[in-house]
């Protein structure tokens, strides 16, 4: 067992950030083992994304191919990858921490009698690896044990992508075999529920609420502060799941990734699927009134206290400072 | 249709936890405990699946005693019977661990759907469901919101990622995992908590499925978590914290 590969996720053509935060992931791993990170892209046909692959990765590039892999399944997925592994042996298997991973990845790794050490966000000498538990309350570090192949994936936003130069990289083909009738689920093509007219993703600022709100007629307060700062209006997964706001204007892993000036929080816990769509705003402000939550670890600033009384008080100041 | 429901028994949401003098687990006395909010939607789903097209909702849980509430909670809620893996190390097990004891308890049943929540609202390892389709060579899907029969199977509506959908076809028996909020959950009434005592409730013992339960990915430590940033604390009452905010924003953050 040697060896550390990246497992690069296509998203339309090209490789998204989470997968070269992989590769950041996986170099710092094969660091440990004084080895050069390789990276395995998986597809009907890969040509493009390993010629992306290999500006940036400086180990193997391994094109896994087949007709049968044109969309994802996690019966294709899996097989092909089982049959890599088996040839190859590979000691340490790294994948961004996407829905598509998390569908196929813990049957992958039972094939070898493993799990996936899923959304770390941390790698230490050992290896030992991070990960949170409690919605981000604890940090829980895990020892792999056992012999096989050691399955992770990283948390987007965990590992910075650096952009190096690399030309070096050798690129081989791996056809696994795989029938027709092994593939037992029938995926449609991706559809949305409704036209997507707002785009936080270019906000300035944004006012986001959460489970704290408590019910839908107490919205308008929050919509009072947004339009007093001129910001969009954002919510975490459960206001949107009551319908009290469109899916268009959830933050997070379902929902959109944000980067704005102001990320004012409301409300808001902070589990992970929230933190992962907004930690990189530049500056982050909770309100809420439990001092743990964990919110208060990527906010700049924070007022513990009750939104009922501190929303309206910070509508009324930023209307009395913009006059 | 023959489904069954894993549910698991987690700390309740906002429970103030303590990390265990072990470092190894969070102190469990004085905590509250409630039933796992994404299995809650696997339960939901199954249920409302029975009601269009018949047939049987078994619940089965892993875990010490106090488990037997929260399966009491889905009898109440509407399940036909259920099954109590007892289990005294559950947290100690990893997602292999807990998926091979659900497996071959769920194997003598030969449901047509397994049914079982997305993540765990406290390990949150994402992957008891898939790893138990494997187990049990079935055909699976995650982050489902929706399920329907068809005449060859069951139609699934799964989320992507950034709003995006699609439907996927599955042959039966297969093995779901449920996303939170696909649906509307209901309450128990007073009159399902009272037939919810007489409903079968089969305790099976860990040991004797003989099953392996040392993990291959080891808990070491649990620790509080690294602050990502360091926050400014803004002090004194609503109005204060307010004004000092604003001051904030104007002066140091620049963005009014």
């Amino acid at each position: 067992m040697s060896g550390v590969f990246v497992v690069l996720e296509d998203r339309d053509g090209r490789m998204g950030r989470t997968s070269w935060e992989a590769v950041a992931a996986a170099v710092a791993l094969a660091r440990q083992t004084g080895t050069m990170a390789n990276a395995i892209v998986l597809g009907a046909q890969t040509g493009q994304l390993a010629s992306e692959a290999s500006k940036r990765v400086s180990g193997k590039i391994v094109r896994v191919e087949h007709p049968l892999l044109s969309r994802y399944t996690a019966d294709g997925f899996s097989l092909a990858l089982e049959q890599f592994i088996r040839a190859e042996s590979p000691g340490y298997l790294v994948f961004p921490h996407t829905y598509q991973v998390r569908d196929y990845v813990p049957a992958l790794a039972a094939r070898f009698a493993r799990v996936l050490i899923g959304d770390v966000i941390g790698i230490e000498d050992g290896p030992v690896f991070t990960r949170q538990l409690m919605q981000g309350r604890l940090s829980g570090s895990y020892r792999p044990a056992g012999a096989g192949p050691c399955f992770v994936s990283v948390q987007s936003g965990a590992f910075r992508a650096e952009a190096t130069e690399s030309s070096s990289a050798e690129i081989s083909t791996f056809g696994p075999t795989i029938e027709p009738s092994q593939i037992r689920a029938k995926p449609g093509e991706p559809f949305r529920e409704s036209a997507q007219t707002v785009d936080l993703g270019s906000a300035q600022m944004i006012v986001a609420v959460g489970r704290g709100i408590k019910e839908a007629e107490n919205l308008p307060m929050i919509q009072d502060l947004a339009s007093a700062l001129g910001a969009e209006i954002a919510a975490s997964r459960p206001i949107c799941d009551n319908g009290w706001l469109p899916i268009e204007r959830q933050v997070g892993s379902s929902g959109q990734t944000v980067a704005p000036k102001l990320y004012l929080a409301v409300g808001i816990s902070g589990a992970i699927q929230h933190l992962v769509g907004m930690k990189g705003s530049q500056c982050i402000v909770a309100i809420n009134k439990d001092p743990e939550a964990p919110i208060f670890e990527v906010a700049d600033y924070g007022i513990v206290g009750d939104l009922f009384e501190v929303v309206p008080a910070l509508t009324e100041a930023v209307k009395s400072t913009r006059h | 249709m023959k489904i069954i429901v894993a549910v698991k028994q987690v700390p309740e949401r906002d429970a103030p936890v303590r990390i265990a003098s072990s470092r190894q687990w969070i102190e469990e006395s004085d905590l509250q405990f409630a039933m796992n909010e994404s299995d809650a939607y696997a339960l939901e789903e199954a249920l409302q699946l029975k009601e269009k097209v018949g047939g049987e909702v078994v619940v089965i849980s892993a875990g010490p005693e106090r488990v037997a509430t929260t399966i009491r909670e889905a009898l109440a809620k509407g399940a036909d019977r259920a099954i109590h893996v007892e289990c005294d190390d559950i947290g100690k097990r990893d997602a292999l661990g807990v998926a091979r004891l659900l497996a071959e308890a769920i194997r003598p049943e030969n449901p047509d759907l397994v049914l079982t929540g997305l993540q765990s609202d406290d390990l949150g390892y994402g992957q008891t469901g898939v790893v138990m389709a494997e187990l049990l060579s079935l055909p699976h899907a995650s982050l489902i919101l929706h399920v329907e029969k068809t005449d060859v199977g069951i139609s699934v509506k799964r989320e992507l990622e950034e709003g995006w959908f699609q439907k996927i076809e599955l042959p039966t028996p297969a093995v779901l995992m449920i996303q939170s909020g696909g649906t509307r959950l209901r309450y128990a009434t007073l009159m399902g908590i009272k037939r919810a005592k007489t409903k079968e409730l089969r305790k099976v013992n860990a040991a004797d499925l003989g099953i392996e339960s040392a993990p291959v990915a080891v808990l070491e430590n649990i620790s509080l978590p690294h602050k990502q940033r360091s926050t400014q604390i803004l002090q004194g009452t609503a109005k204060e914290a307010a004004a000092t905010l604003v001051e904030k924003l104007k002066f140091e953050v620049r963005v009014i």
